[in-house]
């Protein structure tokens, strides 16, 4: 009863969001935010990519001139949309819808991914021994909530009202994590050879799939299982063991244990999948340079920072900025950052690969080139996965004012700047600085927390055992 | 996009075509000075200078002695390969609105502000480039300007149907905002074998030049084709200066009450304040015309008729055209008269009787107040930007149809950084658009339309991005902005062009040049975009700041990912109280053996272990010269 209660009280929030997307669709021009910096950014603008695609139907390539960066597959898909008009109808309408359905269907697998964590993730406490940790978990089921957050952000509904293709990104991004969560292999290969194709930056993902795959979704330290193992062993000499007892000590042998064949699977998918999206793209862009010109003008166009037009990021001014000869140097070192981090990060926190993917993503969404909110959301979304391991996070409420401070303050500095004249850059990437700090503290909090989490468990744990022996 | 969002090219579409090449056998060096003078409709006087040189082409004639052809000019055709060329220095904008743009002479000499070149080349496409970066280069140092800007590729750009058989071989830019100045002027001059010692070029008088409200000094080059063997046969080297002054206003004898509407009369030595000393003795002709042109003679003539009916006495119905509107101070030596009924008039002056003592000085009296206009191009164009902002704007080309209005296609084109055409498409017969590249390339549009008979007006419009550069990329005065250069409209339908009756009109030059039959062709106006600037003085705070939050970032994430608290600080030190054991047994172990084998083996050991390290050394060595191979091989 209390439970039905709650899936329609979901229900009626997941429409809401939908109803005020389509409202503010509606609204003339899209209230003209596609044409903000802090939504379209090179690579997402839907203005750039109707522009490759006017310039493929007058048969030029789509990379011609420097508007367009995307992928050819996407052109394929939206290109028509952008043009196709319905009388009385807003300009964008067809697209407004795909965007739309972007956003409920990547909801519906933040949920979904949540409800597996959380089952994954109460049977392996149970295994611990220490059930009381899921039972007195809050009103609504983390994935549910995660659904919601992402649903209701305002950076998801700016990204999607202002027609960003980073909407499509995200939804890459979700359908890896979840087919990893699920063991769907070819899903999850799907997903991750999309989202790579169309912004690069997923492509560290594939460290926590493989690691989701291998080992299971987010558990407790393995350690744990460990002590857990040995101790029942030393028991069962004693004691006749009974048959879910060795199920039981089955399943710990597979949590622990590095299981290699869904891995391979995963790569061959894969690799399949690359190949044809390859094939395709080739397909597309044959005549006009072929392969090498479309990784130059995609990948290239990201790697090399080319465009110094102002986004939420801060590279755009560092790169206006810096000298001629030391511009390799920083490419290299920022780009390095990303990279620096994977393997510390993947080292320690192992056992815990769908949070790993979080920090990945917010590490990338921080470092990228042409950063957008519509990156931003996607990690705010799943943020709300996590919810109750980062309850006790430190800095929530400065970080919460922090985003919408920041969110307020750009585009008066951008408006300042750009159209007043009365401002300058220096207001403007002042904000985006403040940005990027705020995304720092986010992630360095939530990694923190999640290791002192783990902490407690191991505390619980330890002495519950030592209970046990006693 | 170093000033490539931003320019706006433009191309005389077809109209390069009749001149690329003009058959004609040049037998002989030859000189030729002409002064063409024209009253226009506001009060003011068009003079224009054309002065010819040519000279026959032989294979041997690299290192040859030149009599009157500029030995630099045959040096640069030699060198480049040059098909054909024009370089044009202009300074204000010429008036099509007033100064008529359905002539010869608006079509061919009205430019653009600044610089304008085009070439075209005689060699293979891929070479093309590398000989326009080296012609901007020499025509730089030749005449004082800074056309060697032009040699950036993201500053002209190769159109495709301004010359359909010069095609993948023209290269057009422009220089808007760059100062035409006597320093131009004077090396324009040397070219001429008189100078401005004697002859025409004697009447340039700097001052009068450059106060004037449009002035152009063109050059232009054609190699010209045998007609009979379709050989290269000689250089024509064509100069020419145009300039609208003001006349000072000269009183005429009787001041009637109505002054105020008479045009001003001028003499030659009113505008420039010299006269003319005599002819340029290696010229094989000198001459002074004076156009009249056909809304003057229109409007001359109906003051003739009402005069004849006032007093009824047509006698000499020519002498009685000549005195009637106004007064020469000189009779002519011949007067031309354009074939069609109502067409213009030109006068003809030799000034080879002319010398020091008896010295030319043409002068023009206006008797009755007079007002005529001047033929229009089948359109009027202009260009204005739109937007308010500095994240994007709109460029709008309004085409307004002037009196004229007949089925004609015009071509131009316009280049711009993100252009995304929302132009008419119902009227779009061709378009070709190269899209700008940042930094690489400018944009480029082509457009062929053709409108129907009714139209009174269409705009295109334009819309852009306005990119944002690198620090290094922006021009000193970054605020100003940046210029685009102008569109060019051609009529190609619509030729201007006089019709003299063969047989009245010598072998001049410049007579032959307007009669050509040249597409209508027009610019519009060079605009300024004003660019977002960054802040100029910041790279360091910038770069500082910057790699502060980066080093914050990446300590804090360290240091929280390498943190240990109370039990596990235990653990590890277990963990590593355990690891000395171990090693320390370790170390036992292998000292106990070493001990135990130190002494007979040792030198074994010793040389066990000199060739033990030799290998890994040369295996060492061997690596690094791997790695510099393949780093040279990348280099590469």
């Amino acid at each position: 009863m209390k439970k039905s209660k709650k899936v329609q009280w979901f229900w009626t929030w997941v429409f809401g969001s939908v109803i005020l997307r389509l409202i503010l669709v509606y609204f003339p021009k899209n209230l003209n935010l596609s044409s903000r910096p802090e939504v379209s950014t090179p690579l997402t603008s839907i203005r750039r990519l109707a522009e490759g695609y006017w310039l493929k139907q007058s048969s030029m390539s789509p990379y011609a001139g420097s508007m367009y960066h995307g992928s050819p597959l996407l052109l394929t898909l939206l290109g028509p949309l952008t043009v196709t008009r319905i009388e009385g109808q807003p300009d964008h309408l067809l697209c407004s819808l795909v965007f739309v359905m972007a956003d409920i269907v990547t909801a519906m697998l933040i949920c979904a991914t949540g409800k597996k964590l959380q089952a994954a993730y109460s049977s392996s406490l149970q295994l611990v021994g220490l059930q009381h940790l899921s039972e007195d978990s809050d009103v609504l089921p983390s994935g549910d909530l995660a659904a919601l957050v992402y649903l209701w952000n305002p950076f998801t509904i700016v990204a999607c009202v202002g027609l960003s293709t980073s909407a499509i990104e995200n939804l890459m991004v979700l359908l890896t994590l979840y087919g990893a969560c699920a063991r769907l292999a070819p899903l999850a290969a799907f997903g991750w050879v999309m989202a790579t194709h169309l912004s690069l930056y997923p492509a560290i993902l594939i460290i926590p799939v493989i690691l989701l795959f291998g080992f299971g979704p987010d558990a407790p330290p393995r350690k744990l299982f460990w002590k857990r193992k040995n101790l029942e062993v030393d028991n069962s000499t004693t004691s006749d063991k009974s048959c879910s007892e060795d199920e039981l000590i089955n399943e710990k042998n597979m949590r622990s244990v590095f299981s290699w064949r869904p891995v391979i699977l995963f790569l061959s998918w894969a690799l399949l999948w690359s190949s044809y999206v390859l094939f395709l793209c080739g397909i597309y862009v044959q005549q006009h340079g072929g392969l090498q010109e479309m990784f130059k003008r995609t990948y290239g166009f990201i790697l090399t920072i080319q465009d110094l037009s102002p986004n939420i990021g801060v590279f755009w001014y560092f790169f206006a900025e810096v000298f001629d000869f030391f511009r390799s140097f920083f490419l290299i070192v920022f780009h390095g950052n990303i990279l620096f981090m994977i393997v510390p990060l993947a080292l320690r926190l192992n056992h815990r690969p769908c949070f790993l993917a979080f920090v990945y993503i917010v590490l990338s969404s921080m470092l990228k080139s042409y950063p957008s909110v519509g990156d931003s959301a996607l990690y705010l979304g799943l943020l709300g996965l996590f919810a109750y391991e980062l309850k006790d996070m430190q800095f929530s409420f400065f970080l919460f004012s922090g985003y919408v401070g920041v969110s307020l303050l750009s585009p008066v500095m951008h408006n300042l700047w750009i159209w007043r004249g009365t401002g300058n850059a220096n207001f403007y990437f002042a904000t985006a600085i403040g940005y990027a700090c705020l995304q720092i503290i986010l992630v360095v909090e939530s990694v923190s927390s999640m290791l002192n989490h783990d902490r407690m468990i191991t505390k619980l744990s330890t002495a519950k055992l030592q209970n046990v022996k006693s | 996009m170093a000033l490539t969002p931003t320019t706006i090219l433009t191309l005389s579409l077809l109209l390069l075509l009749p001149i690329l090449s003009s058959a004609k056998v040049v037998e002989d060096e030859q000189f030729s000075e002409e002064l063409l003078l024209k009253p226009l409709p506001d009060r003011k006087i068009l003079t224009h200078f054309h002065f010819q040189t040519e000279a026959p082409i032989s294979d041997h004639s690299f290192a040859r002695h030149h009599h009157l052809f500029p030995k630099s000019i045959a040096q640069l055709v030699k060198k480049f390969h040059i098909k054909a060329m024009e370089l044009s220095f202009t300074q204000g904008r010429w008036n099509y609105e007033r100064w008529g743009g359905f002539d010869p002479i608006s079509s061919q000499n009205a430019k653009p502000p600044g610089v304008e070149l085009w070439a075209v080349f005689d060699v293979p496409p891929h070479q093309v480039d590398a000989y326009w970066k080296n012609l901007t280069h020499s025509l730089s140092g030749l005449f004082c300007a800074s056309i060697n800007f032009l040699e950036s590729s993201s500053s002209y750009s190769a159109p495709k149907w301004a010359s359909q058989s010069a095609l993948g071989s023209l290269r057009y830019g422009t220089l808007p905002r760059e100062a035409v100045c006597t320093e131009n002027l004077t090396p324009w001059l040397k070219l001429l074998p008189c100078r401005d010692k004697a002859g025409l070029s004697a009447l340039m008088d700097r001052p009068s030049i450059y106060r004037s409200f449009y002035h152009s000094q063109r050059l232009h080059l054609t190699i010209s084709t045998d007609p009979a063997d379709g050989l290269d046969s000689g250089i024509i080297l064509e100069q020419t200066l145009t300039v609208v002054l003001q006349p000072n206003f000269q009183r005429a004898g009787i001041s009637y009450p109505d002054e105020i509407k008479f045009q001003p009369s001028w003499s030659l030595s009113s505008i420039f304040g010299r006269k003319i000393n005599g002819r340029c003795v290696l010229a094989k002709s000198s001459n002074v015309y004076l156009q009249v042109e056909r809304g003057l003679v229109t409007q001359l003539e109906n003051l003739e008729k009402n005069t004849v009916a006032y007093d009824s006495n047509d006698t000499g119905t020519e002498g009685l055209r000549r005195n009637l509107g106004f007064e020469l101070s000189i009779t002519p030596d011949r007067v031309h008269r354009e074939l069609e009924k109502s067409s213009s008039i030109l006068y003809e002056y030799s000034i080879k009787g002319y010398n020091d003592t008896e010295q030319f000085d043409l002068g023009l009296t206006w008797k009755h107040p007079v007002v005529w206009s001047s033929p229009h191009a089948p359109l009027y164009a202009s260009r204005f930007l739109m937007g308010s902002g500095n994240e994007r704007g709109s460029i709008a080309i309004s085409l307004k149809s002037t009196d004229l209005t007949k089925g004609f296609i015009a071509a131009n084109n316009v280049e711009e950084k993100y252009e995304k055409p929302h132009a008419v498409t119902d009227f779009v017969e061709k378009m070709s658009v190269s899209p700008s590249e940042d930094k690489v390339s400018p944009g480029m549009m082509e457009l062929v339309l053709r409108f129907p008979c009714e139209i009174k007006s269409a705009v295109l419009n334009i819309e852009f991005d306005k990119g944002f550069l690198h620090i290094d990329e922006y021009p000193p005065d970054a605020n100003q902005g940046f210029d685009i250069p102008s569109a060019i409209i051609s009529f190609p339908d619509f030729h201007a062009g006089l019709q003299f009756p063969n047989n009245s009109i010598s072998n001049s030059p410049m007579v032959s040049k307007l009669q050509e039959k040249s597409p209508v062709l027009s610019y519009t106006e060079v605009l300024l975009v004003p660019l977002t600037t960054p802040d100029f003085s910041m790279p360091y705070n910038v770069i500082t700041i910057t790699c502060t939050v980066f080093a914050l970032y990446f300590g804090s994430l360290l240091n929280v990912l390498r943190r240990r608290v109370g039990e596990e600080e235990r653990l590890l030190k277990n963990k590593d109280a355990n690891k000395a054991a171990f090693l320390r047994r370790i170390l036992d172990k292998l000292r106990g053996r070493s001990s135990e084998s130190t002494q007979p083996q040792q030198p074994s050991t010793l040389s066990s272990s000199s060739s033990f390290i030799t290998p890994k050394l040369f295996l060492k060595v061997l690596l690094v010269a791997g790695i510099a191979v393949i780093w040279q091989y990348y280099l590469k």
